[in-house]
């Protein structure tokens, strides 16, 4: 792939990670747990990392979310930090 | 500083992967929420995927799936040869190697069985003491 | 603590990166990593075992060991979720019910249904109206959704794929399921105790499969003793071999992404889900 395609979408993940672990709202950083899965699994699937890829979509970006929103249902959304 | 800029680029991926471990170490520090601390123990470990993952590319190199023709033997029923596997011999650089990627594999359906197991542990911690905050809890420790 | 914490990472970041600058550039043909094993595996894969996925063949076949422990710990995390959050149901005081024609809301002590219960659905406190297209369009998507995991395992020697993939594609239809209807339609149908029963199954069909080739004759989890029980060449059975094993971490990792579903939605309850 474009080489500076992938430097822009490596300079996302970190933005998504630091935003997951910064918001007060504790939906919207399960939710963003969820995109950052998401873009790492596209930066293996163009590393040629394809079964990875695959399990890290489904799992990652599928399954966690769910439990971590499940999670968060169960328990308060506020947080202090 | 010309050069330090070109290091860094040929190596992209490694430094991302220590920024990004490096974010899910500090949550799990010093953030006082469980929640947070758990989604940072989820960003560490994701991180050390993309590391091992990046060990195994090489450049020009293809999917680690074998390419394989149809031969005419192998479509009549039954009639599973030897011959009928036998391909052109494989050149070990057209390949990206396959080993990182088996690894990770594992390491990300453990990774999914670790969040439920934590997740779980922090909603009976707040069915027991009413919060999700490390400080809080250790405060009702203290005192109760 | 929080300064503390910043200078430790700053710390351990700049050291990690000043002995990263040493690494081979990636993308190295002829870095360590990529001489040392994996030239034996890519060149042989295809004589030993007949599977072009070089992946599926490392993991199910020359690793095989390393898999079956892995499918355990998902078994155990399974297990760890229904003894950390599965509690007695209460003896309940009232339940609410809630006349779907007329949306008259009626509250019945104890256990007692109302009479001509088709009509009425039970809500509790939290209880938001389940939406008519959400649940007609999953219904119409879930079969898809588990066509398509049936594929995924049954093509992973070709394809990438495999049973971890297929099982946690299994396991969300499901999921989707119990997310669009009620969580009580879900266990209706995948009860709790078809999860249970499901994971420990997946698990002994893989240690079955290498107490079967302990049998035969050969070491344990070496597929090509199963050749007289396929009637097909060594090299073939341990193709069919890698399919038998595959279908076990299918089935296993399905029903335990379900149980650790329907416990963590529910926080043990499970009566009422998202």
């Amino acid at each position: 792939m474009i080489w500076q395609l992938e430097l822009i979408i490596l300079l996302l993940v970190i933005v998504c990670a630091v935003a997951a672990i910064t918001v007060r709202d504790l939906l919207s950083s399960a939710l963003l747990l969820g995109a950052y899965s998401f873009l790492l699994c596209l930066i293996w699937a163009v590393m040629g990392a394809v079964d990875v890829a695959f399990t890290e979509a489904t799992v990652g970006a599928g399954v966690s979310t769910v439990f971590c929103v499940a999670a968060v249902f169960h328990t308060t959304r506020r947080s202090k930090d | 500083m010309e050069s330090i800029f070109a290091l860094v680029l040929a190596k992209a991926n490694y430094v991302v992967y220590i920024i990004l471990m490096m974010v899910g170490l500090y949550a799990m520090i010093v953030k006082n929420n469980l929640i947070k601390k758990i989604i940072g123990m989820s960003i560490f470990q994701t991180a050390i995927i993309l590391f091992y993952v990046s060990i195994g590319y090489k450049r020009g190199a293809t999917i680690p799936i074998l390419e394989h023709h149809a031969s005419p033997e192998t479509a009549v029923h039954g009639a599973e040869k030897i011959v009928a596997h036998a391909m052109d011999t494989v050149n070990v650089a057209n390949y990206i190697n396959p080993l990182p990627h088996v690894l990770m594999l594992t390491a990300i359906v453990v990774g999914v069985a670790t969040l439920g197991v934590a997740l779980a542990l922090a909603i009976k911690v707040y069915n027991t003491y009413g919060t999700v905050e490390e400080d809080e809890i250790n405060q009702q420790l203290r005192s109760g | 603590m929080k300064i503390l914490g910043k200078l430790t990472i700053l710390l351990c970041g700049v050291l990690l990166m000043v002995f990263t600058m040493e690494f081979p550039d990636w993308g190295d043909p002829e870095s360590p990593a990529s001489t040392h094993l994996s030239p034996y595996f890519i060149q042989h894969t295809m004589d030993d075992t007949a599977v072009p996925n070089i992946v599926t063949s490392v993991l199910a076949d020359y690793r095989g060991y390393d898999t079956m422990f892995e499918t355990t710990v998902i078994l155990t995390a399974g297990l760890a979720c229904f003894l950390l959050l599965r509690i007695e149901r209460k003896k309940v005081t009232h339940r609410y019910y809630r006349h779907e024609p007329t949306g008259v809301t009626l509250r019945m002590a104890g256990d007692k249904f109302p009479k001509n219960s088709e009509v009425f659905q039970r809500m509790d406190a939290n209880w938001v109206p389940y939406d008519f297209i959400i649940s007609r369009t999953c219904r119409l998507i879930i079969p898809f959704i588990q066509i398509f995991a049936l594929y995924v395992v049954a093509h992973g020697h070709h394809s990438p794929g495999g049973g971890f993939q297929g099982g946690v594609l299994m396991g969300a239809s499901v999921i989707l399921f119990a997310i669009s209807h009620n969580l009580r339609a879900a266990i209706k149908s995948f009860s709790e105790k078809t999860a249970a029963l499901f994971s420990v199954t997946g698990v002994f069909i893989y240690a079955g499969t290498g107490a079967l080739c302990l049998i035969f004759g050969e070491v344990f989890l070496n597929y090509s003793a199963l050749a007289p029980l396929f009637g097909s060449d060594r090299i073939m059975a341990r193709s069919h071999g890698i399919l038998m094993v595959e279908i076990g971490v299918a089935v296993a990792v399905t029903a335990v992404m379900i149980w650790i579903y329907y416990n963590l939605s529910s926080a043990g309850k499970q009566d009422e889900g998202l």
